[in-house]
């Protein structure tokens, strides 16, 4: 018998899923050697199918999205039971990503602009309830948790594959790299690897010249003149990230005119990956008396969601006070 | 019985060559100044990185004092304006995240300034008392990083194209 594979969206937004069936006909190469044994997004199953499963049966889970839901952390909890290695994939169940970035509202203020807010079509207030007696029985909801976590802050994780979403040769060499493995080709990396990504930064990976220039202003990319082709974005005045993100993705977004936003997560030695770059802008900004720093700063109009776009929920501080007030 | 009054920690970050030794200073003039804060040397007050600062309050202080050399003064040069880009920066990160600009103090201090380091440690404490403990909950220690021995990122597969 084929050994089984499970993938498995939870807080996301599915695009983790199109990314692993975005690698063409290389993902036919997976289902020869695997028996998929569970993946919504692909096929019908059923959560009790895995209940049924023994411990252990399924060799490999590729776990995507944050943990937000009751229901998330049940599945987060099921998954690692069933599953000889459970992989966080993708940049939500490694670091938050931009559901994470609700972390910034409390639970109460996130409810509130979803019910009451212009999108809403609902007539009068409105709050989803985790139970219903309806006439055909109860109707239950998993229930929303006050912050959203990694999923190695709720299980233990045995490998990690960053990105929003991995990029597909990174995700092809990692199924080839599984593969070898399940078939006994190739030893296992180390528990706790980082698969499918580099040692090192974006900057690195980055075609462009930096010439330790210092910046007068900080502007999002509509508000400037046409960027110069080869030269650094950060020293052009466009906050990037490129400084504190993982490299692996080839610097994708920069060699394009882009600037980095930080979807591969902290770079290998960053702890933090917004400190890293609130000390990379310290470090560039031209201006050396408090009033004219701020001047420039406000070019930067939202620093928290910037610098942790991707990160927020993986960060030292994780979520705004009032959040984590609410989770205790 | 009444709770005792609130006593705040902070962690201090004082570069070798001046706030440091105007800490040193105080208290070999004795002035008087309360202990509340924990001193942390280092070679300049540019050395502070905003991950210490973050990792300080997510640990449980309740606010982080960095003192540094004049402007103009710093031993490393312009050390100490990147140091004050970066405490601009933090405080408006820390704003979005509910911490007051109370608790992340930047200060400048010469060696020969005693007096004015012990009115800094005074000032700020007397305004962290008034605001409360910051209590900054845990976080969840990773499951897979508590038992690993080596860090995640030792383990590093690299996949190049
Ligand atoms: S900051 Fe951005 S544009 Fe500049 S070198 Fe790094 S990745 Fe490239
Ligand atoms: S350049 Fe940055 S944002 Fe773009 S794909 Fe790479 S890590 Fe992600
Ligand atoms: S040496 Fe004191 S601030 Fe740089």
């Amino acid at each position: 018998m084929k050994p089984r594979f499970a993938m498995y969206w939870a807080a996301s937004c599915g695009g983790c899923e199109i990314a692993v069936l975005n690698i063409d006909e290389r993902v036919l190469a997976l289902d020869a050697a695997f028996d998929i044994a569970f993946w919504p997004a692909a096929m019908d199953a059923k959560y009790r199918d895995v209940e049924a499963l023994e411990d252990g049966a399924i060799w490999v889970t590729l776990f995507n999205g944050g943990i937000r839901t009751d229901e998330n952390e049940h599945m987060a909890h099921l998954l690692r039971r069933k599953s000889r290695l459970l992989v966080a994939f993708g940049s939500c169940a490694n670091e938050g990503c931009i559901p994470g970035l609700a972390n910034l509202s409390t639970r109460a203020d996130l409810l509130r602009a979803a019910y009451d807010g212009p999108g809403s079509e609902h007539p009068g207030p409105a709050r989803p309830q985790t139970a219903w007696d309806a006439a055909e029985g109860t109707l239950t909801l998993p229930a929303l948790q006050p912050v959203l976590r990694t999923l190695d802050q709720v299980v233990e994780v045995d490998y990690h594959v960053p990105g929003c979403p991995p990029e597909s040769h990174q995700i092809a060499a990692v199924l080839d790299l599984l593969i070898a493995v399940a078939r006994g080709e190739s030893e296992a990396p180390p528990k706790g690897a980082v698969l499918g990504a580099g040692a090192s930064t974006v900057c690195d990976e980055c075609p462009r010249s930096r010439d330790v220039k210092r910046i007068r202003a900080l502007a999002r990319i509509q508000q400037l003149p046409p960027l110069d082709a080869n030269l650094c974005l950060l020293e052009q005045g466009l906050m990037c990230a490129g400084p504190a993100t993982r490299g692996g993705c080839d610097a994708r977004c920069p060699r394009v005119g882009a600037p980095c936003i930080g979807c591969y997560g902290a770079a290998p030695d960053v702890l933090d990956q917004g400190a890293r770059l609130m000390s990379a802008i310290a470090s560039v900004v031209d201006a050396d008396d408090a009033e004219h720093i701020d001047r420039v700063l406000d070019g930067l109009p939202d620093p928290a969601g910037t610098f942790y776009r991707f990160g927020l929920a993986r960060s030292l501080l994780r979520a705004h006070r009032a959040a984590l007030a609410a989770e205790e | 019985m009444t709770a005792p009054a609130f006593e705040p920690v902070i962690i201090g970050f004082t570069c070798n060559w001046c706030s440091y030794r105007a800490a040193d200073l105080a208290g070999t003039a004795r002035i008087e100044y309360p202990p509340n804060v924990r001193l942390i040397r280092v070679m300049c007050s540019g050395r502070v990185d905003p991950a210490f600062v973050l990792k300080a309050l997510a640990d449980g202080a309740d606010g982080v004092l960095i003192a540094g050399c004049h402007p103009g003064e710093c031993h490393y040069l312009e050390q100490n304006y990147k140091a004050l880009r970066r405490h601009r920066l933090l405080l408006r990160t820390l704003a979005q995240l509910g911490i007051e600009a109370e608790r992340v103090r930047l200060a400048w201090a010469s060696a020969a300034e005693g007096a004015r380091f012990a009115e800094e440690v005074r000032d700020m404490v007397a305004l962290l008392r008034a605001l409360g403990p910051l209590r900054w909950p845990a976080r969840p220690i990773p499951a897979a990083h508590a038992q690993a021995t080596t860090p995640t990122q030792a383990a590093v597969t690299e996949v190049t194209t």
